[in-house]
């Protein structure tokens, strides 16, 4: 299929039709509005259902009530408002409910502002909400990395029964670029048994239930999860590598502000100054590994943020006290300049002052 | 080859749409290209801009900082936004039919293009953003003028294709004003 010029937000939402979505709950939040605008166009012309709901924790509930249906649905939301689904989100997970949740982030605390932030990855790799669950989080840097994840998090929502969040920002969702609709390599997905669809008469009930007041069945049911938890972390890490031979000093950056490190790496290798990057594209699981492919040449890791510094907790997981940490971020909707991370880069070298 | 282009007037001008059509010109011709708008309380009644970039290698960050190859500028807001924005050498587009003012900087290929009163003169004002990208394509040839005028066809849709004729009378004659 052709390439088309789409909207971050509209890319996200014809994506998540082409890999089967028939059902959209949300209730509006800047800048993530023309995802819902266009399910609400789309959805009805596929014999789906669009809900505007009176709020983000009545979306997210009936996103709970129609996964139960074993249909495949979405959530979008923004940093706020998916603080208020969170709950819905661990009943979900409680409950193996297979869901996927947008979150086109913007600066917080709070209400906070509406530009571009990263200071969610907290809440979505930690979650917000009660109880021993993960669930994974896919952090585009593209649009059409955005499209072929969001495709890619639907079978895995179903594969593993749980919810998978798709984290971008402010500028994911309103910038445009070409992208493509690729037919995805399909995975062999289990029926949903499990669905409340009808017994017609013919076998037990299912049900869909997050309580479990007998504590050794409880922590059955803990163990199970995280099983999967377990095999989610083995099968589904994914990221990428950039220009990492010879670094002497690996950057670590996701989503949108990767893409402002890979212009700062470029600008530095042609002045001769070796940098690499390691790019989390799942965010939950974190590829920790990716950390012991670091060249024996790099002196120091620096990590970059649109937050205060919240990934640079991960980084100090994977890298196991090896390198020194350097951390470089900017907040609140303003956004890191490349100059600003080469100079980080050579005060770490000891370089300009 | 990369351009990096800022463009930039009031809500109302046509700003977006004429970073649009120029991104998907670029697409049309296989290049790699981005289009970042402003977005939020500045476009009521304030200023609007995208950011566009077109490339023959892949676009890294979208944002435009201070390493803008041109800027198109529409009103005075954004004249004195965005000066500043562009590099050594670069193109600096300016409405001189709402901007009074000269570029401040000297190593800057400054263009005053009467948009509106060109606009005007072919019979619609609201054309006067299609007259700027004239300009601008003439001075750059980032995209071919036919490029556009793809791309005009397939956002106009079937409804609106007898507009095409003014748009492309509006690119040529803002590419004579800069001949």
């Amino acid at each position: 299929m052709a390439k088309v010029l789409m909207k971050g937000n509209e890319a996200i939402g014809a994506a998540a039709i082409k890999a089967g979505c028939k059902h959209f709950f949300g209730y509006p939040i800047t800048p993530q509005n023309e995802l819902p605008e266009f399910m609400s166009r789309e959805l009805p012309k596929i014999g789906g259902a669009f809900v505007q709901a009176e709020s983000e924790v009545a979306a997210i509930n009936m996103i709970y009530g129609a996964a139960g249906t074993g249909a495949r649905v979405m959530t979008s939301s923004s940093s706020p408002g998916l603080a208020l689904k969170q709950e819905g989100i661990s009943y979900a997970a409680g409950a193996e409910l297979p869901c996927v949740i947008v979150n086109i982030s913007r600066g917080g605390p709070g209400l906070g502002g509406i530009q571009p932030s990263q200071a969610d990855y907290y809440m979505t790799t930690r979650g917000g909400g009660n109880g021993d669950y993960r669930h994974p989080v896919y952090a585009p840097a593209t649009l059409q990395e955005a499209v072929d994840l969001t495709m890619e998090a639907f079978d895995v929502a179903d594969y593993y029964r749980t919810p998978v969040i798709v984290l971008g920002d402010g500028m994911i969702g309103q910038m445009m670029e070409p992208v493509e609709f690729k037919e995805a390599t399909k995975r062999e997905l289990p029926a949903k048994e499990w669905a409340t669809t009808g017994t017609e008469g013919k076998r037990k009930p299912n049900i869909i239930n997050s309580l479990a007041l007998d504590p050794a069945e409880l922590e059955k049911h803990n163990i199970k999860l995280d099983n999967r938890y377990k095999e989610i972390i083995e099968k589904e890490v994914r990221h990428e590598m950039y220009k990492m031979e010879d670094a002497e000093v690996v950057l670590v950056a996701y989503g949108t502000t990767s893409r402002i490190v890979k212009n700062a790496i470029d600008a530095l290798q042609e002045e001769g100054i070796k940098v690499g990057l390691i790019r989390p594209i799942t965010l939950w699981p974190f590829p920790e590994k990716a950390f012991l492919d670091i060249p024996e040449t790099t002196k120091a890791i620096l990590t970059v943020e649109m937050s205060m510094g919240q990934m640079i907790d991960d980084v100090k997981i994977a890298n196991e006290g090896r390198l020194p940490i350097h951390f470089y971020g900017r907040a609140g909707g303003m956004i890191p300049a490349p100059e600003e991370i080469i100079n980080k880069v050579k005060e770490i070298l000891g370089g300009v002052k | 080859m990369t351009e990096k282009v800022i463009l930039a007037g009031f809500g109302g001008q046509g700003v977006m749409s004429m970073g649009q059509l120029l991104t998907y010109a670029g697409m049309i011709e296989n290049k790699q290209v981005s289009w970042l708008p402003s977005y939020g309380p500045e476009m009521r009644g304030g200023t609007a801009n995208c950011a566009v970039i077109v490339s023959k290698s892949p676009v890294g960050s979208p944002i435009i900082t201070t390493d803008a190859t041109a800027a198109l500028v529409l009103n005075l807001p954004s004249l004195l936004k965005f000066e500043d924005s562009i590099v050594a050498n670069g193109n600096l587009l300016i409405n001189s039919s709402l901007i009074e003012e000269k570029a401040k900087r000297s190593d800057l290929n400054a263009y005053y293009i009467p948009a509106n009163d060109i606009a005007n003169e072919i019979g619609n004002s609201r054309v006067a953003n299609m007259v700027m990208l004239g300009a601008y394509l003439e001075l750059t040839k980032v995209v071919s003028v036919d490029s556009v005028i793809e791309a005009l066809k397939k956002v106009f849709g079937p409804d609106k294709q007898h507009l095409v004729p003014l748009n492309k009378e509006a690119l040529d004659r803002g590419a004579a004003a800069v001949k």
